[in-house]
């Protein structure tokens, strides 16, 4: 009982910082609330027998992701400028088309039989670790490169003049 | 809505990973912060990554598959929001503001 009582206050807790992510009209508290959103996703990942992407989660995302993020937001300096109104009517477009989406997901979600199997399995870090090098070889290598194409093109970007 | 949040069930991940899929697809037309777009677009992938992980656990015979894929998830984030955040310093630093409104010619 007590663990399905944290299970909901995790999902709240989730559920409220992610909008307060998207809602608040200063992208400092947005990066905050973020951080407080990742936080929770990663206490689900626990729930569902995740451990180790729970830490992943924490180190990538909170630790890097995030710091990355509040990094841009002080070296843009968007507090100093002045928050500008709310477009009412861009607003309610966007929450339409948003709560369009989720009632039909939603509705098809409803609609499908899900096959159920036993939730009981080899979840452990030495198995993704195999798997990693056996079947899924060839993706692990592709992300390898796109990482370093990334980091490549990020200093080309953010270097500015003198680079070329 | 409650009572399929109370259990830890399958659709009760499902709906929470669309609840947050949608509130980032709110927040990527509402907003044109070009950080706050790339928040939402967090969202989105976070919400990806618990559908995967929920769909592993209930639904998939061996348990590796689907962290498999959120790993990859990850990765492909934290290049992601790199290059995204050396745009938003670039377009920063050639139009003093970082309001996608702004950027409107393609040459740099």
């Amino acid at each position: 009982m007590i663990i399905d009582i944290v299970f909901f206050a995790i999902v709240t807790l989730t559920l409220t910082t992610a909008f307060m992510a998207v809602w608040l009209k200063n992208v400092f508290y947005n990066a905050l609330s973020l951080i407080v959103c990742l936080f929770g996703v990663a206490c689900l990942f626990i729930y569902l027998n995740s451990e180790f992407l729970a830490i992943i989660e924490v180190i990538v995302y909170i630790g890097a992701i995030s710091i990355a993020i509040i990094f841009a937001i002080m070296l843009s300096q968007p507090m100093l400028q002045k928050n500008e109104p709310r477009n009412l009517q861009k607003m309610f477009r966007s929450l339409l088309i948003a709560g369009f989406l989720f009632a039909g997901i939603l509705r098809t979600l409803r609609a499908t039989q899900w096959p159920a199997v036993s939730v009981e399995g080899d979840y452990s870090m030495k198995a993704m670790g195999k798997a990693f090098l056996t079947t899924s070889l060839l993706p692990f290598e592709a992300v390898s490169l796109v990482l370093l194409v990334a980091i490549v093109g990020a200093l080309f970007l953010s270097a500015g003049k003198s680079a070329k | 809505m409650t009572p399929v949040l109370f259990s830890q069930s399958l659709q009760s991940y499902l709906l929470l990973s669309t609840a947050m899929f949608s509130i980032g697809v709110f927040g990527l037309l509402a907003r044109r912060n070009l950080v706050a777009i790339l928040i939402s677009l967090e969202l989105i992938l976070n919400s990806a990554s618990i559908n995967f992980l929920a769909f592993n656990k209930f639904c998939m015979p061996d348990k590796v598959t689907g962290q498999v894929f959120v790993v990859f998830i990850i990765a492909l984030a934290a290049a992601e929001v790199c290059i995204g955040l050396s745009l938003v310093l670039l377009l920063y630093r050639k139009k003093d503001s970082i309001n996608i409104e702004e950027a409107k010619e393609l040459k740099g």
